[in-house]
């Protein structure tokens, strides 16, 4: 494998790992007000990604920071096409990180309603656009023969690009409620499960739509296998789920999700994003990659910083094992007034 | 206003703003780990306190300082997809290595200090402060040397008419990040230090008012007052030192920014350094400026002596012209700007009171740190009730000053997006107008919406922000610490600093 094509695998990768931690923690921020009823109960829900959602933000911030320095073609004329889209994830992901931060900091009813207002909304609105970004990018852009698109902001907006939309939060929800059935204990569990169970297959039916369309326009031979992998292992997970194995669960959609990102890259390769105003005018691997030395320094910065980054992080999730319930949630403590 | 003001308009905006944020947060985070260490090593419970409540204050600002950081990396490809296309082969490396060697280390750290208090031994918890702290310095390093580069290409060559980058150790050891980053990293003790003065000082105040003072609350304050003092007066003495050593260097790589600092229009040797300027500084020919003036500084500034030549904005351009054209390329993706002549003098104005602002903010910051370490030898503390508002006032003398230094460097590169190096120590040969380095695919509408929702945006978070910094500065140690000492009770069922 040359170095350029390892280097799309890596982002592949990145993109993997945002979607599978940031995942999570979007559909907690989702079923805030679904499994919450009361304000403990949400600040149960909180807690159990409050230690870690910082972290997985940061891998959307590697993945981007990657791309430009892999590939700075593709993630120029990515990022500049889909500019209206990403300004409305930054605006959710900034609210989403501050309400987070600010929601326990003053002791009002009203002061947490509106932080979890934010919460909900931005957990809401940022795997549905980063869904639609990156279906579109699979799908093609309408990039003229400068990387530049033509014709306005509506153009990211297509069947395959809305499907992908409603499949990465379609997944985020289910992901959440798989997270905190294992993730916290008594009566919050009961109900994250329960809803995980009834809601599961129409959850994943975007998700399965998403993968036929990318296999029927894009796809190859091989890229069958991943696509029945990630059938076979969504539907035991929910199974998993059935006998009570949250863990088994959780795991089975890590693999599932990582299928699905396997068969989209593979749609996707050997471009970085096709043009749908001229095959010519595709940005490829080749075309894209930043010079062999500069991928070189990269790969020895990845080397040495991947597995130290999974080691720390993966001993973050050790360290805050245990499920949390109500009795494990302080009263507020916050300067009054 | 065409795309490319308004793309600028947005840097600029979301920059400083960005940039409010994360010398503070660096500040506090490194201060607050060495409270937590004074903690770990006496067992005294001040530096506990003292630990919880300007950790606190800094987790409100860290909040604010992470979110603001994703725009500034996701802008270049969003606004200025030329830019990255022109330069992604240089440019993306450090970027990437600040996400993967810093920006993880801190976050994920983060997490462990904040929810680790009882999880964690002491031992192991401290460490997780310095992690972060010390990884926040780390990600301005990187910051700093792809910015450096900007100012100062190094390390790479001319392929196709784009940077290869051919040495990553010539870029990060550039001679301009090595003066940049100290100064950077002082300006933020500068700001952390002022914080702390300002905010013990009223606490202390306000104790003065109060008939029952608990002794050790105010040890802790007036602990908190004397660290802030010495820290921003040792800042302020490295942001001399390091400000001397960058400004020679910019004499040398960027003359056109330096003569513009001092609005120097014609050459003069000896060089005299200008302190005030009345009238138009404005107009390059500097007709009816009259500046206040000390004679021989501009020389010893730039050269290290005091008799050599400084070359003026006049001289200056003919120069410029003479290695870099006279017109832009008559490219259509350059819009208005195609085929016009260049003009190489950036912002007058700007770039003069930046420079002035930049060191008259510090200067005065500097002097009321030391006055507060006159004023509270051995445990005294001055009676006056001006002075408790004064030192509040005088948080924003760093702040102020670090964005006059920021918009001078950034502003002073006009008409440079990656700026040319005359001096032969650097490449020649590659730079890039900041007209071309603009998206061509995005529309001025768009670039409009995005400066007006992020600048509604920041407006309404830096409202929260300031209030509930207040309240908690109000709130004092009593805010902060739990209900009971965290001693022997079965701490580890609840989570204690959960959100």
């Amino acid at each position: 494998m040359d170095l350029p094509t390892f280097w799309f695998c890596v982002i592949a990768l990145l993109w993997l790992g945002y979607l599978f931690l940031e995942g999570f923690d979007f559909g907690v921020g989702m079923l805030l007000p679904i499994l919450g009823r009361k304000d403990v109960e949400r600040r149960v829900l909180i807690n159990t990604i409050g230690p870690v959602w910082d972290g997985n933000e940061v891998w959307l911030i590697v993945a981007g920071g990657a791309m430009f320095a892999s590939f700075p073609g593709w993630y120029a004329s990515l990022f500049s096409t889909a500019y209206l889209p990403l300004l409305l994830l930054l605006v959710a992901l900034i609210g989403r990180g501050v309400a987070f931060e600010y929601r326990g900091k003053v002791d009002t009813h009203r002061w947490r309603r509106n932080w979890d207002r934010v919460i909900i909304a931005a957990s809401w609105i940022s795997p549905l656009v980063v869904g639609l970004v990156l279906s579109a990018n699979v799908f093609g852009l309408p990039l003229d023969e400068h990387g530049d698109r033509v014709g306005g902001w509506w153009t990211i907006f297509s069947v395959p690009s809305i499907v992908g939309a409603l499949a990465v939060c379609g997944f985020s929800l289910l992901h959440g409620a798989v997270f905190l059935s294992l993730k916290t204990e008594g009566e919050i569990r009961e109900r994250a499960r329960r809803f995980a169970l009834r809601m599961g297959v129409p959850l994943l039916l975007p998700v399965i739509a998403l993968l036929f369309i990318a296999q029927f326009t894009e796809g190859s031979e091989w890229t069958w296998v991943p696509l029945v992998i990630a059938l076979v292992a969504a539907l035991a997970g929910l199974a998993r789920l059935y006998r009570w194995r949250d863990g088994q669960a959780f795991a089975l959609q890590g693999v599932a999700l990582a299928s699905v990102v396997i068969t989209l890259f593979g749609a996707l390769w050997p471009n970085v994003i096709p043009s749908t105003l001229d095959a010519a005018n595709s940005l490829s691997i080749a075309d894209t990659a930043s010079s062999p030395y500069t991928l070189t320094v990269i790969t020895w910065v990845a080397a040495f910083g991947t597995p130290a980054v999974l080691i720390y992080q993966g001993w973050t999730y050790w360290v805050f094992r245990k499920r949390i319930g109500t009795k494990h949630i302080p009263p507020v403590h916050a300067p009054s007034a | 206003m065409d795309l490319l003001d308004i793309a600028r308009w947005q840097f600029g905006i979301t920059t400083v703003y960005h940039f409010l944020m994360v010398p503070l947060t660096i500040g506090l985070a490194v201060l607050v780990a060495g409270m937590q260490t004074a903690w770990y090593r006496t067992g005294k419970y001040r530096y506990l306190k003292m630990t919880k409540f300007w950790g606190k204050l800094m987790l409100i600002n860290f909040a604010m300082g992470v979110v603001t950081g994703i725009v500034q990396e996701f802008q270049f490809g969003m606004a200025w997809s030329a830019y990255s296309r022109f330069v992604g082969d240089v440019f993306g490396a450090p970027l990437a290595m600040e996400g993967l060697l810093a920006f993880f280390v801190e976050s994920t750290f983060l997490g462990l200090w904040i929810f680790g208090w009882d999880k964690l031994s002491k031992g192991v918890h401290l460490a997780c402060a310095w992690a972060f702290s010390l990884a926040t310095v780390l990600s301005a390093y990187f910051i700093l040397a792809a910015n450096s580069w900007m100012q100062h290409p190094v390390g790479v060559e001319l392929v196709d008419g784009r940077p290869r980058l051919n040495s990553i150790w010539a870029v990060l050891g550039n001679n301009t990040v090595l003066a940049a980053f100290p100064h950077t990293v002082f300006g933020c003790f500068a700001v952390a230090g002022s914080f702390l003065i300002g905010i013990a000082a009223w606490q202390i105040a306000r104790h003065h008012r109060k008939s029952a003072v608990d002794d050790e609350d105010r040890k802790a304050w007036h602990g908190s007052l004397r660290l802030g003092a010495w820290v921003a007066v040792i800042a302020f003495a490295g942001l001399a030192i390091s400000g001397d050593i960058q400004g020679k260097l910019m004499f040398q790589q960027q003359p056109m920014k330096m003569a513009s600092a001092e609005a120097l229009c014609h050459s003069e040797a000896p060089a005299s350094f200008s302190i005030f300027a009345v009238g138009d500084v404005a107009r390059p020919d500097c007709e009816n400026v009259k500046s206040i003036t000390v004679p021989y500084i501009l020389s010893y500034l730039a050269n290290g002596d005091f008799t050599s030549e400084v070359k003026g904005v006049q001289a200056l351009i003919p120069e410029y012209q003479a290695k870099y054209g006279t017109h832009y390329p008559d490219d259509p993706r350059l819009g208005q700007f195609a085929g016009q002549p260049i003009d190489y003098t950036p912002n007058l104005p700007v770039t003069y009171w930046g420079f002035r602002f930049m060191i008259g903010f510090g200067g005065l910051a500097a002097l009321g740190a030391v006055a507060v370490l006159w004023l509270t030898r051995k445990q005294k503390f001055p009676e006056g009730r001006w002075w408790a508002p004064l030192a509040v006032a005088a948080i924003g003398l760093p702040f102020a000053g670090n964005i006059a230094g920021w918009v001078f460097t950034e502003m002073g590169r006009q008409p440079f997006v990656v700026a040319p190096n005359p001096d032969p120590s650097g490449i020649d040969g590659v730079w890039m107008y900041t007209a071309q380095a603009v998206s061509a695919g995005v529309t001025a509408g768009e670039m409009l919406t995005s400066v007006i929702a992020l600048t509604a945006l920041y407006g309404v978070l830096a409202v929260v922000e300031i209030f509930l910094m207040v309240r908690y500065v109000r709130g004092g140690f009593d805010a902060v610490m739990p209900p009971k000492p965290p001693e022997g009770e079965k701490a580890d069922e609840a989570l204690s600093f959960a959100y």
